[in-house]
């Protein structure tokens, strides 16, 4: 698994852990550094302050040639115990004589640089030239003779891993009276440096353990917005936009913007949903128009000849055959009724009506005032029109009817019709709503077909002939439909009168 | 000459009517031998005063040389000295009593090497080497090792390369153990008291030489000290081994009592100064 199919829900309070781990781990490092250098520093300014007072104690001895003496001032700081439990950590028995530890050597030279008296004397002999001893004590002892000023010295470059600390032991009037070298390991540091890594850490997984979860809980806490609209994304494709219920984070910094986008961007699919959902409605339409349109002039044109010819029949010929007549009238009927049929479909526009007044609008409200009273339903008539606007009159008067007769049946009981009609230099808009049932997605998209399958009342074509009409008159129909109310908006535009 | 003269003062000082007063303390000296156990001195202590009814007082100092010219000057009343001040002074001071050890008053010089140092068989194979002495004062710890030296036709001051007074034989002891010497020589006494206390000391040296016997260290008073005191403090010391008290003192000692010595007890030391004091 990659590290960037890793969530981000992970990925970031991770991160936080990841830099506080760092920052812990950095900030011990340094700490422990530290800790070493002053260890060491201490080391060696406790060694020097040792040397100085040790070399004032020797220079009784120094002075007096005490050799016992200056043994015992040199063996005073190492300790008799330190002896005792150094011979039992080699395996040895417990002693009482001390020789000092390798770890912390101590050891007196004559103004020769010879051994004078040293803390392990086996290792050290009285009287042996220390630069004999080798390569590194050579170096010593050509520091100690360069040495110019009788201050001590410290060396740490001449062994690994040792300190070396030279005292010069002085006479009273400052003559030298012979060197004190103090070599102390570097392992000397180990317990205490230890004893600062347990603290460290310590301190360190204190601060973890606070720290810890918090930075989870942090990082968790940022990416939350971040993990909401990655889950809303994925929704959208698998999921209608217009369905998608989003609560995204409100803000402005990043995540605050890319939702913001977001949601412009759900917005505007779901309006290009719409669109081409309703061009595809339209498109459709307009090839069923052109067809119902194709037939009913083919069905017209042989039905005029067969009723103008039932109507000659009628006119000539005398003594008829009373079945033939009987016979007549029937198809007469037949016909006729098909001629209905056929100019229900055939939505023609009558192009001698009068321009729309005010008072159509009334015979509208008069003639569906009957209905309203049955279903007891409250009609709200909210129209600003007081002069006429050009636009033909029935086509609009059969539009408006058809809309609130559908309104009207849409209704239930006590329920609310209300028409909304208003009128611009440019426009003509009306808007019926009702309360009630609404209008779901499938019935949506076959709304206005003739003999819509989903229609259970009527002969389905009272909004076939609507939108027929209002195509013709170049308007929009829109429908909106949620649980509230269904609203069919109507605009028509106003050059169309002005054409004719 | 020089210490001639002075001891010559401090005699005349103490022949000086009342510069010896009776003091209400009874001072005692002690050599710094292995007697380093303050709990054990505590107990003594309170024993002699019990015994002389009167408070006493140790005096112990790092050197001889210290103690013993405290008793020439007059500032002790009775000291336990080695038999080699004892016998360079005997002008000035009484003997009084000797420790009796292993049932005679009598004790050895040792030489001691390390325990590892298996080459080092005589006295002659330490020439040229680092050799440990006890004290200037000490029979066995100076004394016996010159008096050897020259006998082997050895000139002392040349023979060791370097040689250090350790001012204590239990200290030479450790000097040898730790290697700081290569060779030493203690008092055996003293050495096989070691040998019991710390046998992690002792195991770490070698004897390569014992001396003949000599006079143990005696218990000596000052010259013109109190004769009735001096009764007491010798009766108490001899009472030791009478009383279980005393005894189980002793035996913290490894002696088994006091005796009062005979006149040629210490001839033997006499002798070893007489050869290595004219050498």
């Amino acid at each position: 698994m990659h590290l960037r199919d890793l969530s981000y829900r992970v990925k970031t309070p991770l991160s936080v852990v990841l830099v506080i781990l760092l920052t812990a781990l950095i900030l011990s490092s340094v700490l422990l550094v530290r800790a070493y250098q002053d260890s060491r520093a201490d080391l060696i300014s406790n060694a020097l302050d040792l040397g100085t007072v040790l070399s004032r104690t020797l220079r009784p001895a120094m002075t007096r040639d005490e050799v016992w003496q200056a043994y015992e001032t040199i063996m005073s700081p190492l300790e008799r115990d330190a002896g005792w439990q150094y011979a039992v950590e080699q395996g040895g028995e417990p002693a009482i004589p001390v020789e000092g530890k390798p770890e912390r050597e101590i050891y007196v030279l004559d103004t020769r640089n010879r051994v004078y008296v040293a803390s392990r004397p086996r290792e050290y002999p009285m009287l042996q030239p220390l630069a004999r001893r080798g390569p590194e004590h050579a170096e010593l002892v050509r520091r100690i003779e360069t040495l110019e000023d009788r201050r001590p010295l410290v060396v740490d470059d001449v062994w690994s891993g040792r300190y070396v600390m030279v005292v010069p032991i002085l006479a009273e009037d400052s003559a030298p009276l012979g060197t004190l070298v103090l070599s102390y390991s570097s392992s000397l540091l180990v317990p205490r440096f230890l004893n600062a890594v347990e603290q460290v850490i310590l301190a360190t997984l204190l601060v973890l353990i606070v720290l810890l979860p918090l930075g989870w809980y942090w990082g968790k806490r940022l990416t939350e917005p971040l993990a909401h609209l990655s889950d809303c994304m994925r929704k959208v494709g698998s999921e209608v936009p217009s369905d998608l219920q989003c609560d995204l984070y409100e803000g402005r910094d990043e995540i605050g913007q890319v939702s913001m986008r977001f949601r412009r961007m759900l917005e505007e699919l779901r309006e290009k949903q719409d669109l081409e959902r309703s061009m595809i409605a339209s498109e459709r339409l307009a090839a069923v128009g052109r067809l119902t349109a194709g037939i009913a002039h083919e069905i017209n044109n042989p039905l005029g000849g067969m009723l103008n010819a039932i109507s000659t029949y009628r006119r000539h010929g005398g003594e008829r055959d009373p079945v033939a007549d009987r016979t007549v009238s029937l198809l007469e009927r037949g016909l006729v009724q098909i001629k209905g049929t056929v100019g229900a479909l055939l939505v023609e526009a009558r192009l001698e009506s009068h321009a729309l007044t005010p008072d159509d609008l009334r015979d509208i409200r008069t003639l569906i005032q009957p209905d309203i009273q049955r279903k007891g339903l409250e009609l709200v008539w909210d129209s600003t029109l007081d002069a006429a606007v050009p636009l033909p009159s029935s086509q609009v008067r059969q539009v408006l009817l058809n809309l609130l007769l559908n309104a009207i049946q849409a209704s239930e009981e006590g329920g609310r019709v209300v028409c909304w009609l208003r009128c611009d230099e440019a426009f003509f808009r009306a808007a019926v709503s009702n309360s009630g049932s609404f209008i779901d997605r499938e019935q949506m998209a076959h709304l206005f077909e003739p003999f819509a399958p989903s229609r259970h009342d009527g002969h389905g074509l009272g909004l076939w002939v609507t939108y027929q009409l209002i195509q013709q008159l170049d308007g929009r129909i829109e429908v909106k439909s949620n649980t509230v109310a269904t609203v069919f908006e109507v605009t028509l535009p106003l050059h169309q009168g002005e054409q004719s | 000459m020089k210490r001639r003269n002075f001891l010559g003062l401090i005699a005349l000082a103490s022949a000086i009517p009342g510069a010896a007063l009776a003091r209400p303390v009874v001072r005692i000296g002690l050599t710094p031998v292995f007697l380093d156990d303050q709990t054990f001195l505590n107990r003594w202590q309170a024993y002699l005063e019990e015994r002389l009814g009167g408070r006493v007082e140790f005096i112990q100092r790092s050197s001889y040389r210290e103690i013993t010219e405290l008793v020439l000057n007059g500032r002790l009343d009775f000291a336990w000295l080695c038999g080699y001040p004892y016998v360079r002074y005997q002008d000035y001071m009484d003997l009084l009593l000797v420790p009796i050890y292993q049932g005679e008053p009598l004790y050895r010089s040792y030489l001691i090497v390390a325990a590892e140092d298996a080459r080092t068989r005589t006295f002659a194979d330490l020439e040229g080497r680092l050799f440990a002495f006890s004290d200037p004062l000490s029979n066995s710890g100076w004394l016996v090792p010159q008096a050897q030296l020259l006998s082997g036709g050895h000139d002392p001051e040349h023979f060791f390369a370097r040689t250090f007074f350790a001012g204590a034989h239990r200290n030479v002891v450790e000097a040898v153990a730790v290697g700081l010497a290569d060779g030493g020589s203690v008092d055996g006494y003293v050495y096989e008291a070691l040998a019991r206390l710390h046998p992690e000391l002792t195991r770490r040296t070698r004897i390569i030489w014992r001396s003949e016997t000599y006079g143990f260290p005696p218990v000596v008073a000052r010259r013109g000290a109190d004769p009735e005191l001096r009764e007491r403090f010798r009766d108490a010391l001899q009472g030791m081994q009478d009383s279980e008290q005393g005894r189980a003192l002793l035996e913290q000692f490894y002696l088994d009592g006091f005796e009062a010595p005979e006149a040629e007890l210490y001839t033997g030391i006499e002798r070893l100064m007489r050869r290595v004091e004219r050498a």
